[in-house]
């Protein structure tokens, strides 16, 4: 039997797998549940890049759950779509192979920096639950088993945020973030239920065969983009994320990292699958391109002046996703006019695709590096900090290494993808390019800031017993900075083999219906 | 009325109802959209003589709506005692030490 | 919490038991009647809730320790994960009990019928699960948060601080 056509369901139930037996792997002590987490979660990187193989070789895999063909058949001939399926094309299948090696990543950094906290076994199920939401949001073919995963994912992601649950900040941050998540949950359900209410189908191709442009669905769109910018960290809604990428434990902000890329996906999948060409006016696309731009410089202006590490980050966070949605913006723009996309929409796609792998890797590597200075040094706070360099001589290695890629210098991944980007947006306006070239410049201005805080200088007497973070912490964190060393190098063979097709993919919106459907629009 | 007691009242436990009403009326409107003039519930088993059903496949969806909402429900209230217990006040703008 | 008046508890001991069994009917009964796992389950743990009110806090932990509702937990749980994949012969998740006789697999003719329990395979092995599952993880919600509650009385905390730091 062919056990390859259950690859997709796999990616799912192996982390589903895991999280449900954690605590029975807990049981027999420190050992096994580390073993297990680790098992699981190579085996879940494992199934996710043997899915992309199997989707690039051969197009797009649809599965079914639970039944043999993607629609019921009645005994009157009348055909119609309910079974719930997974469609797996270019695009989910290149972000699940990325969102699953930045969750090993995490989850090898989490062995030992989870150390002092209680009641682990719940922390590994917690995680393997956000891992089988992230995939599953990434995977899923429906609509409403999309807004499912979303939540399994939102009430993972709050039990892990609050999980230092003696500071107080953690507590706050991830209340502040379950409302803003919970009210954006509701409207995405609404907007569901307006899709199912007018076509009787939440299966995302079916819909999209069947969609017209009418008022109802003109505020279904408003609802799904709005609330999934929402949970990427887009600006206006991006209050949230300062607080619970900052007060999460490090391994769980790398996750979240590729929990936020999820939700992006989701927008551009309802964006480019659902609506398509059926998109009238280019209100939307100008919509995320402005929101993009204020995401960036609002992103990296509060960025510079920040004192905590993680916070830092955090505000960085914000301001690339502001890139990626800038990109997509203006892939989106010229998504209707097939000269313009072979001129500059193509290839902003293509760096869009390009930044959001780029920017998962170093933004994980950089979440934890700064999760091993605090765990070595006590410390999150700039002005205590300096000196490290001298006693964790690795961790700045992966740290330069993330952050000259963040700031886009050459020769690094971040500069081909940020280059793709300036290049496509100088077609469409050309002040967009100068607003991400100068947030670039304060990119790399604040990160030089960090470095040479945090790291340089003179030794502190109060750190004069650190020393460099465990093996398994520093085993997680150079995984991600192998990964990042390796897009460096071979720039032009992940850009034709691992984004060119994700682009395609996503711009293919007949080829993702029929896939499913079979026949043509 | 849900979003109004999210957005403006100060203590937290209202705001918690607030999220609460905010899904039960979501929920409602999907069982809404099954609705078929003059239809019976759509249960099978000893039914009778009936000419057309309620759909049932919004119900399913609510009720794993609902099943999301209860587990974020227990989950904001414990957070609630928690935040309780550290700042000693249920005031939201009291609690605010994460700023900038 | 304290305990109320005896008559109370009297009641309640004899109600307890109803609910778990009207629960376990409404479990078992979910791919007939409106139902199944989450509801039943529901109803069987505000048995926990209606013993709490009753008989007190002190009286419940006693006898209501956290781990027997946790086992109960993982075990629908991991019931619930290996139906799944033992329907992996066609697809995950797939119905390999229905229509073939022997447990759960009574075929049912088409039209209204009087409900026939044996059918429905693996939905109805479901069902059971995330009962188990929903009983299991309701009633450690309870108690957890009465324990809770407590921790504001003490003043201490007991023994849930100190640690994480």
């Amino acid at each position: 039997m062919n056990w390859q056509i259950h690859l997709p369901a796999l990616v799912l139930a192996v982390p589903l797998l895991g999280a449900f037996a954690s605590p029975v792997a807990g049981l027999g002590g420190r050992a096994t549940r580390n073993a297990w987490m680790i098992f699981i979660s190579v085996l879940t990187t494992a199934v996710c890049i043997m899915l992309w193989q199997k989707v690039i070789a051969g197009g797009t895999a649809v599965y079914v759950m639970g039944a043999e063909a993607w629609n019921i058949t009645l005994p009157s001939g009348l055909s119609w779509p309910v079974r719930i399926i997974l469609e797996v094309d270019a695009f989910s299948a290149f972000m699940a192979v990325v969102g699953s090696i930045a969750a090993l990543a995490g989850a090898f950094f989490s062995l030992r920096f989870m150390d002092r906290f209680t009641g682990l076994e719940k922390f590994s199920a917690l995680y393997f639950l956000l891992v089988t939401g992230m995939l599953g949001m990434q995977l899923t073919g429906d609509l409403f088993n999309f807004f499912v995963f979303l939540e399994i994912a939102s009430v993972a992601s709050f039990g892990l945020i609050a999980f230092w649950r003696d500071r107080p900040e953690a507590v706050e941050a991830s209340f502040k973030y379950m409302i803003i998540s919970t009210i954006s949950a509701m409207f995405i359900l609404i907007a569901v239920g307006f899709f199912y209410g007018r076509y009787n189908a939440v299966n995302i191709a079916a819909v999209a065969r069947m969609l017209q442009m009418g008022y109802a669905e003109k505020i279904a769109l408003v609802f799904l983009v709005v609330s999934l910018a929402m949970k990427c960290g887009a600006v206006p809604m991006h209050m949230w994320t300062p607080d619970a990428y900052a007060e999460a434990p490090a391994g769980v902000t790398c996750l979240l990292v590729a929990v936020s890329q999820a939700s992006l996906y989701g927008l551009f999948r309802v964006c480019f699958s659902l609506y398509g060409a059926s998109l009238g006016s280019t209100v939307v696309p100008w919509t995320i391109i402005v929101m993009g731009v204020l995401s960036m410089f609002i992103g990296v202006t509060m960025a510079v002046i920040q004192k905590e590490i993680k916070r830092l980050m955090a505000y960085h966070s914000v301001s690339q996703i502001g890139y990626i949605l800038m990109a997509l913006g203006v892939g989106l723009l010229a998504l209707r006019d097939p000269q313009a996309m072979a001129d500059y929409g193509f290839t902003a796609m293509k760096g869009g695709i390009f930044h959001i792998i780029n920017y998962t890797m170093y933004k994980g590597l950089l979440f934890l590096t700064a999760g091993a200075v605090f765990y070595s040094a006590g410390s999150r706070n700039l002005n205590e900090l300096g000196g490290l360099a001298r006693v964790m001589p690795q961790t700045t290695f992966m740290f330069v290494i993330a952050a000259a890629a963040i700031a886009g210098l050459p020769p690094f991944n971040g500069f081909v993808s940020k280059l793709l980007i300036y290049q496509s947006t100088f077609a469409v306006y050309p002040l967009l390019a100068v607003a991400a070239l100068v947030t670039s410049v304060l990119t790399l201005a604040s990160f030089v800031k960090v470095f040479q805080t945090a790291f340089l200088g003179p030794a502190k007497k109060t750190y004069e017993n650190v020393t460099e973070v465990p093996a398994s912490m520093l085993l997680g964190m150079s995984l991600l900075t192998i990964v990042i060393i390796a897009l460096t190098l071979f720039p032009g063979w992940t850009l034709s083999h691992l984004v060119e097709p994700a682009a395609k993919a996503l711009v293919d919106q007949a080829g993702y219906i029929s896939a499913v459907m079979g026949g043509g629009l | 009325m849900g979003m109004y007691a999210i957005l403006f009242e100060r203590n937290l436990i209202k705001i918690a109802i607030g999220i609460t009403l905010l899904e039960a009326s979501a929920n409602l409107f999907l069982i809404v959209l099954g609705y078929r003039t003059g239809g019976s519930i759509p249960v099978f088993t000893l039914a009778g003589e009936v000419r057309s059903m309620v759909l049932p496949t919004p119900q399913a969806l609510t009720l794993t709506a609902i099943v999301i909402g209860l587990a974020t429900s227990a989950l904001l209230l414990s957070l609630i005692m928690l935040l309780y217990r550290h700042y000693g006040t249920l005031d939201v703008r009291e609690i605010r030490r994460l700023r900038g | 919490m304290n305990p109320l008046s005896v008559v109370v508890r009297t009641i309640c001991d004899v109600f307890a038991w109803f609910m778990g069994i009207y629960g376990i009917y409404i479990i078992i009964h979910g791919h007939l009647t409106p139902g199944g796992g989450f509801q039943g389950g529901a109803v069987v743990a505000t048995m926990a809730a209606f013993l709490l009110v009753s008989h007190g806090g002190k009286k419940l932990l006693s006898f209501a320790k956290p781990g027997f509702y946790s086992g109960i937990e993982t075990a629908g749980l991991l019931i619930f994960i290996t139906t799944g994949f033992l329907g992996l012969s066609a697809t995950f998740f797939y119905n390999f009990l229905a229509g073939r006789g022997g447990l759960f697999g009574a075929v049912v003719p088409i039209g209204p019928n009087s409900g026939i329990l044996n059918s429905a395979g693996t939905i109805s092995v479901m069902n059971m699960a995330v009962g188990l599952e929903v009983i299991g993880g309701l009633s450690l919600i309870l108690i957890y948060m009465f324990k809770g509650i407590r921790l504001f009385d003490d003043q201490t905390g007991g023994s849930e601080t100190g640690h994480d730091r």
